[in-house]
């Protein structure tokens, strides 16, 4: 008892100093900020605080939500009516094409068999609303209202009824994050339906989709439609991605400098069809060293 | 009778802890809202946090600043510890710089926070674009000035439960 009699009044504890405090939580940000970055292993983290904010986020999204619903409410039934002619018109006109598809599937099947060539893979997905997009004005990402509980994974490509929209890079327990295809830097292989000539497509975050690496005299024109090549292991083959919006040919660079538009309602909300992952992915070539690390996610290339 | 004005040096009933909790909940759920993407939407958090790391700086500090930004980073799905370090920094010079600023009136208080709110902004578009990121536009830096407009009437609302009279008048609606 006697040696607490020097101790001071307890009004005049502040606990550790300010600069040191100031020290600890700015070294554990710096930490959480370069692990998160460099090694992305921060996961479990990640999902445990999603835990706590995904409810206050989806609460702070009712409110939009319910204004949605009323205005879909107020349209009336004209327009919706309106819009079931125009749907029941659309349907007649891909009938022929749709009516047909199962025969030339099956007839596609046949002669793949007599080629001996794999079979072709079959699209299956899991419909997901989109929520909202996300906060971080930095990037292009979306959040859908389907995670680890429907088994979604990171990589899953997702698309709208137009063609790609992007792909999911994480995924919280009730919810997931897609990239979306024009996100700065988020790569899609594709293929010119026209040329068949094969490229990858980079979001240029914009909103607008940059082909690289087409060599300046190659044949390519405006409103080429441009549909994913398939190679990557991610994407199934034969989505549409982009148009070709504009092609400036500069004889000092190598390159054409070609711009796209995305053809999927990429930054609209609605619903997207994430797809289930690639069954099989092609083995690596056996000798090309050079190669032999790309077997990854192509979406997520490392930046130059 | 004293107005009870926010400008008038009357003395403060205590702050309600739960209050300065209920206030920050709100800023955080204030963010999420689907309004967040349109351009000078300040930061809400950023603003409570410094109002309250000014006027009460024993009790929010470095660590209330460090855990609502990790909420705001995954909730924002940024880079973990982007929200946190520009947060706590934010927590730390509004702490220190207390004592001056509450000195003033309120419009001039309002101009003394107006760089450390552009800096909690700065210092987040500085984290990210050598990492590759996207410049989001201009827009982005209109945040802190709306902020700082916002002052006045965040001080006045903030600290309006700190208004109610010691004798409770039923007829009295504050």
């Amino acid at each position: 008892m006697a040696g607490s009699d020097h101790a001071p009044p307890p009004f005049f504890k502040r606990g550790p100093a300010p600069l040191a405090l100031l020290t600890f939580y700015i070294a554990l940000s710096l930490a959480l900020f370069f692990v998160d970055l460099r090694l992305r292993s921060l996961d479990l983290l990640r999902q445990t605080v999603a835990l706590i904010t995904d409810p206050i986020q989806r609460i702070a999204q009712m409110p939009g939500g319910l204004v949605d619903n009323a205005g879909d409410y107020l349209r009336g039934l004209d327009k919706l009516l309106e819009e079931n002619r125009s749907l029941k018109q659309a349907q007649l006109q891909t009938a022929p094409n749709l009516l047909r598809l199962e025969q030339l599937e099956s007839e596609n099947d046949r002669l793949r068999k007599l080629l001996a060539v794999k079979e072709r893979e079959k699209a299956r997905g899991e419909v997901a609303r989109i929520m909202y997009t996300a906060r971080d004005p930095f990037t292009r990402r979306i959040v859908i209202d389907k995670g680890q509980q429907s088994g979604i994974v990171a990589g899953q490509p997702a698309i709208d009824e137009a063609g790609v929209v992007g792909q999911v890079t994480r995924v919280f327990p009730f919810s997931a994050e897609i990239t979306l295809i024009t996100d700065k830097d988020q790569t899609v292989p594709v293929q010119v339906v026209r040329s068949g000539q094969r490229s990858v497509v980079f979001g240029l975050g914009s909103g607008e989709l940059e082909l690289r690496y087409i060599p300046a005299n190659a044949d390519i024109r405006e409103g080429d439609l441009l549909v994913t090549s398939g190679l990557d292991g991610v994407y199934l083959a034969g989505f549409p991605v982009a148009k070709v919006v504009s092609i400036e040919r500069d004889n000092s660079y190598a390159f054409a400098r070609i711009r796209c538009a995305p053809v999927a309602a990429v930054e609209n909300f609605g619903e997207v069809l994430v797809l289930a992952p690639r069954a099989s992915q092609p083995p690596p070539p056996p000798d090309s060293p050079g190669r032999a690390g790309n077997s990854g996610t192509p979406g997520q290339e490392e930046k130059k | 009778m004293m107005q009870p004005t926010f400008s008038s040096s009357r003395i403060l009933l205590p702050v309600r802890p739960w209050f300065i909790v209920a206030s920050l909940f709100a800023a955080l759920l204030a963010n999420f809202l689907p309004t967040a993407h349109w351009p000078g939407i300040p930061d809400w958090v950023a603003l409570v946090l410094c109002f309250w790391c000014i006027r009460e700086t024993r009790r929010v500090g470095m660590g209330w600043a460090f855990f609502l930004g990790l909420a705001m980073d995954v909730a924002d799905g940024a880079v973990l510890g982007q929200h946190c370090f520009a947060y706590v920094l934010l927590a730390y010079f509004a702490a220190g710089q207390s004592r001056r600023i509450l000195w003033f009136p309120l419009a001039q208080q309002a101009l003394q926070i107006f760089p450390l709110l552009l800096a909690c902004q700065v210092i987040q578009l500085l984290m990210r674009l050598p990492t590759g990121a996207d410049f989001p536009g201009w827009g982005y830096l209109i945040g802190p000035l709306s902020a700082t407009l916002l002052w006045i009437p965040a001080t006045f609302l903030l600290l309006l439960p700190q208004y109610q009279p010691v004798e409770r008048d039923a007829n009295r609606p504050l």
